[in-house]
């Protein structure tokens, strides 16, 4: 799978007869940039309003706090996808990921709480880390590297649960249950640890090295490496660092329910896309936010909760409101990229 | 003032190979500190091969790099920029999304006590950085929203401040207005003063003697010569280049165009008319006559290859239009501009040219097919025919017309390239840097080519960054500035000094704000 | 002067890899052919052979369409949901006939691509995007069309395109093989499918030589829509029942395996059509071997994954140091 950038891109880096300086953009062009960055949390306001005022369950406490828990761990997992997705990649295993983590997390429980996440964190850091090596040394494409790890995974974690026979339970009254099933003002613990990784996500993009370095890559692989990056690490840390918050989301998910599921995550990869998409990264890379994707995250559990709301719609039409949103987003976000005036 | 001491950087008897080609055989090249060295040869000659071996994208198959006299071998670009050998290439190599400030202190991005990038100190060290060369832009803004001029210079800051020993310019000037140009050899004398070696690779022999300490010719992978460039004779650099005799390089001229052509009628058979299209063309307007070769001139960034892309369709225009032999095309697309008898080759044959993979019979009948074809199958005696014709008139080289064609030479793709356009019985031929990138026999041949095709009643546009192949070639030249028609040289005044003059008069006039 | 040439050892380092890709999978073929032959009980008896057959072919019909489309560089990630609407919408038409239903089915999964198709060709997104939005609706859509219940076919004529043999060989098969054949006729002897390849081999080159770029994409796409249905129903009939949320599961998965194993370049420009046909059945001897000689699902996959691997690791393009 190629990520081919378009003619359309070629033609018009050429031409330059402005004269030096910046041509002041015009009004529409600022605001399309604008529409741009911040489109996901306005859509999310208004759908918020929108959903508060059509049903009168949505906008009590309980249902928010639903919201929040039930987003936590897609979030955690759309952050990681966050960084591949800006690099100029894409990881296609971070559903399985999620799955084997949880499964593995329940699995080590038994022993208390640090083994709980720390095994999850090391298999499935070691997934990310090998896509990562395929991707920047091997030069394979992502898409198909992940696409493997995808099957590999799951392969693995059939293996461990005997075909999905076994379900691994964590001990009840555990400090490992409490990590998932404890709250704190209303709040589960999951949603603040969600917080706290797009924090820490957010804090590492904009304001390090190392974030700068994963927006270069993305924008211009072969200007980054002739500008001295150390593109291949860069690739490899990105990857890993899906893996690892991939493997984190299901290790936590686990000790919610108490159990490692065998048959979760299947399709969760597109869901982290889609948020990821819907909050304003571009595809292509080189340009994209953390808050962008945590608003992406939430429209599409607000959406998932007016659905369930109305009760009598089948949850399959969740999947169909969202592939709509999915491709008018991404409509207006080519539209909005090509009106702003990249030579 | 340059000092013959210990050279800072030095290439001694690298070979380097590719699959069917030699790049360089046996190279030796030696950089002093303090010193600006011309690297100039043809297309082909083996410089840009050079500059990557230099600069740790390649590493030599045989031979060895010494820096600061050690011999070093760079894993990749990073290394060698560690080192402290900082580059500037003729393409801007900056990531276009990112605003200027980044772009200059990407990978070296000033912190804070607490290790967290300080955009502050960033934004007010990238401002100061840039007034230094008068470069005057927002540091905040995108760096693909700068003009192509701004942005190499912005590429100059970033390869400067490095503290670099040695920094290599290839074609620096290509996009930058004769100000710009001004500034660039400023900075080149204060990088000479700090003592840092200057590699310069250009065909602008004009910059080339006002900067230029030393010259090291380059030609077919191997040195031919190396030495000052004061005493050196322009005539006699030309034709070490070129590997011809002097005498007959002044008699015959660099190129090997015939001299000019009489058009068949005055009767275009092209008119553009007002080609318009926001920041990028300008009201663009010329004749196209039958017989006649109208060059288009211009700096690169000037609009040259869009106006012959919006000519056919290719690069949609926000008004204008295009008139062929009295009749005004309703649609601007590839597709029109064929059937209407109008051709264009494109300047980057890699990007937009041949299909690699295919044979080199598949790539010639590509916007033929067609015509080739009866109820949409294939007809293979068809097709097979054509090819032969046209593998033999432009001698392409090739094992069968089964080849693929990425296997040929430069020149021979450029041929199956022509074959593609030709074979459709074009009316108006647009050449967009048609000599670009292969070797000198290949290039003789699609001149003389050009000049057979004119001399048949063809009407051929050319574009040519080669300014001798272009006032040699063409019968006219069309200069283009910023998008814009400057001026329009005919007879007498087609040659390389009033083409000179006609791109900078402009320049100079706009240059008071 | 001409140019010097020079033969060098990464020359045939390069030719090996060649034939590795394009050879491969017949090889491994071969070998798993044999390797069953020889320690599999019964492998060649001919009701296992109709077995694996029946089971290989939608997987066949899928992947040529998907063959088509990564030809030109693109990919169809909604193939499996597609499979899935056209498995609920025959249902919902089998009372104004066989023939109406199908065609209607077939017109579900035309619709789906030429929307692909659209928002890769005019609007000009990336297939992956274009295609991931059906490809997470497309299953909800059929769903909800379904009421997401399992419907039993009654059906007698489409029982028996599910059942029955022409000749001896299912019906399925048949149609399969049919289709494999049209494909390699298309791709390598007509102007539509040598343009598709000249367009994945380098789009802008294409578009400047006036080539209908958007017209064959478009085409492309509804193709490999309307494949990807008929897949689903002939699925269906062999069920004897449409099952929505089941259908398709994974197919996209097998069919850009297959694709990619049988030597097909995902950057586009060549499409294999054979090696297409080799690829699934490799999947599906893959399976069965494993199947048969005990070895868990899991491991399947895991095989699976390497393979995928190893292929497009030996496919991808080299780039000179």
């Amino acid at each position: 799978m190629t990520y081919s950038k378009t003619e359309a891109t070629v033609i018009e880096t050429r031409a330059e007869p402005a004269p030096d300086g910046v041509a002041a953009p015009r009004r529409t062009e600022q605001a399309a940039a604008l529409l741009q960055r911040h489109g996901a949390l306005a859509v999310l306001i208004v759908v918020v309003l929108i959903a508060t005022m059509v049903f009168p369950s949505f906008g009590t406490p309980d249902n928010a706090h639903n919201i929040a828990i039930q987003s936590s761990f897609l979030a955690v997992v759309a952050l990681g996808m966050t960084f591949v997705i800006i690099s100029g990649g894409i990881d296609l295993s971070v559903g399985s990921v999620f799955a084997l983590g949880g499964v593995l997390a329940a699995y080590a429980s038994r022993w208390g709480l640090l083994p709980a996440l720390l095994l999850p964190l090391a298999v499935c850091g070691l997934i990310g880390a090998v896509n990562g090596v395929l991707v920047a040394k091997a030069r394979m494409p992502a898409f198909i590297v992940t696409l493997a790890s995808l099957l590999g995974a799951r392969g693995l974690l059939l293996a461990i649960t005997h075909q999905g026979a076994d379900t691994f339970l964590v001990p009840k009254d555990s400090a490992f249950a409490k990590l998932g099933q404890g709250t704190l003002a209303g709040f589960g613990y999951p949603v603040y640890l969600a917080v706290a990784a797009f924090a820490v996500g957010g804090l590492v993009l904009q304001r390090t090295r190392l974030g700068q370095s994963v927006y270069a890559v993305g924008g211009s692989e072969d200007a980054a490496s002739l500008m001295g990056l150390p593109v291949a690490r860069i690739k490899i840390v990105v990857y890993l660092a899906s893996g690892l918050l991939a493997g984190f989301a299901g290790a936590l998910n686990a000790a919610r329910l108490s159990s490692g599921v065998t048959i979760l995550g299947v399709g969760m990869e597109l869901d982290a896309i889609a948020a990821v998409v819907i909050g304003g990264t571009l595809l292509v890379g080189g340009a994209g936010t953390v808050s962008g994707t945590l608003c992406g995250v939430l429209l599409l559990g607000t959406i998932q909760n007016m659905i369930n709301q109305i009760g009598s719609l089948d949850s399959s039409y969740q999947s169909v409101v969202s592939g709509a949103f999915l491709i008018v987003v991404v409509v207006v976000q080519t539209y909005l990229s090509r009106t702003q005036r990249i030579r | 003032m340059t000092d013959a001491g210990a050279p800072i950087l030095e290439v001694v008897g690298a070979s380097k190979r590719f699959p069917g080609v030699l790049a360089l055989a046996d190279v030796s090249f030696a950089l002093a500190p303090g010193e600006v060295h011309a690297l100039v040869g043809e297309n082909g000659a083996g410089k840009s091969t050079l500059i990557k071996l230099l600069t740790g994208v390649y590493s030599p198959d045989s031979g060895e790099i010494r820096y600061a006299g050690e011999p070093v071998s760079f894993a990749r670009p990073l290394d060698a920029q560690a080192a402290g050998i900082s580059t500037i290439y003729q393409e801007v190599n900056l990531i276009p999304l990112m605003s200027v400030a980044r772009n200059l202190y990407l990978g070296r991005e000033p912190r804070n006590w607490l290790g967290l990038v300080d955009f502050r100190r960033m934004h007010r060290e990238a401002g100061a950085l840039l007034d230094r060369y008068g470069i005057d832009v927002d540091v905040r803004a995108p760096l693909g929203s700068l003009g192509l001029g701004a942005q190499q210079m912005v590429a100059l800051a970033r390869a400067v401040s490095v503290n670099a020993r040695v920094v290599i310019m290839d074609e620096p000037t290509s996009s930058l207005e004769p100000r710009e140009v001004d500034t660039l050899f400023r900075v080149i004398g204060e990088l000479r003063e700090q003592g840092v070696g200057t590699a310069y690779v250009s065909h602008r022999l004009d910059e080339l003697y006002r900067i230029c300490d030393r010259v090291t010719v380059l030609r077919d992978g191997r040195v031919v010569h190396t030495g000052p460039l004061a005493g050196l004779d322009r005539l006699r650099l030309v034709s070490l280049m070129l590997g011809r005799d002097v005498a007959e390089v002044r008699r015959h001229g660099l190129t090997q165009f015939s001299d000019s052509h009489a058009a068949v009628t005055n009767e275009p058979v092209l008119e553009a008319r007002n080609l318009t299209k926001r920041h990028v063309l300008s009201d663009v307007s010329f004749d196209v006559r039958p017989g006649e070769v109208t060059g288009l001139g211009g700096l690169l960034g000037s609009g040259r290859s869009e106006t012959a892309k919006a000519i056919v369709g290719a690069l949609p225009v926000d008004h204008g239009s295009v008139v062929v032999a009295g009749r005004r095309l309703r649609r601007l697309s590839p597709a029109a501009a064929i059937r209407a008898g109008i051709s264009l080759l494109p300047e980057d044959r890699k990007a937009e040219g041949i299909i690699p993979d295919l044979s080199v019979r598949e790539n010639i009948v590509l916007a033929a097919m067609p015509r080739l074809s009866r109820a949409g199958v294939v007809s293979r005696a068809q097709q097979d025919r054509i090819v032969d014709a046209f593998m033999k008139r432009l001698r392409i080289k090739a094992a069968s017309p089964n080849q693929k064609v990425s296997e040929l030479s430069g020149g021979n793709q450029q041929k199956v390239m022509l074959a593609r356009w030709l074979c459709l019985n074009p009316k108006v031929l647009l050449l967009d840097e048609p000599t670009r990138g292969i070797d000198v026999g290949a290039k003789a041949e699609v001149q003389q080519l050009i000049d057979e095709l004119a001399q048949e009643g063809l009407a051929v546009v050319l574009i040519s960054s080669d300014l001798e192949e272009l006032v040699e070639g063409a019968d006219r030249i069309v200069v283009l500035h910023a998008g814009g028609v400057v001026d329009e040289l005919t007879g007498d005044d087609v040659n390389e000094s009033h083409l000179m003059a006609a791109v900078a008069q402009d320049a100079g006039e706009r240059s008071h704000d | 002067m001409t140019e010097l040439t020079v033969s060098t050892p990464s020359v045939d380092r390069h030719r090996i890899a060649r034939y590795l890709q394009v050879y491969g999978v017949y090889a491994a073929v071969a070998v798993l052919l044999i390797f069953n032959a020889l320690f599999t009980d019964n492998f060649l008896a001919v009701s296992n052979l109709r077995t694996q057959l029946v089971q290989v072919s939608p997987v066949v019909i899928v992947a040529l369409g998907m063959a088509l489309v990564i030809g030109t560089e693109g990919i169809d990630l909604s193939v499996g949901s597609v499979m899935a609407l056209a498995a609920a919408v025959l249902p919902m038409y089998l009372g104004y006939g066989v023939v109406p239903a199908i065609l209607l089915a077939l017109l579900a999964g035309m619709a789906v691509g030429a929307l692909n198709g659209t928002l890769v060709a005019v609007v000009r997104l990336q297939p992956i995007v274009a295609t991931l939005a059906l490809f997470v609706g497309g299953r909800g859509l059929a769903l909800v069309l379904a009421g997401g219940q399992l419907k039993q076919i009654h059906n007698s004529t489409l029982l028996a395109i599910g059942g029955d043999d022409v000749l001896g060989v299912p019906v399925i098969v048949l149609v399969a093989a049919l289709l494999a054949i049209a494909v390699g006729f298309v791709v390598q002897r007509t102007t539509f499918g040598r343009q598709l390849v000249a367009i994945g081999g380098n789009r802008a080159a294409s578009q400047l030589a006036g080539l209908p770029v958007r017209r064959v994409l478009l085409v492309t796409y509804i193709a490999c829509g309307a494949f990807a249905a008929l897949a689903g129903v002939l699925a269906t009939a062999r069920l004897t029942a449409s099952d929505p949320s089941a259908i398709g599961n994974l197919m996209e998965l097998s069919a850009i395996t297959a694709v990619v194993v049988g030597g097909t370049p995902l950057s586009g420009g060549r499409v294999r059509v054979l090696g297409t046909v080799a690829g699934a059945l490799l999947m599906q001897l893959l399976r069965a071997t494993l199947i048969k000689h005990d070895l868990p699902d899991s491991m399947a996959q895991m095989v699976q994954a390497v393979i995928i691997l190893v292929a497009v690791y030996v496919a991808r393009e080299r780039r000179s140091r």
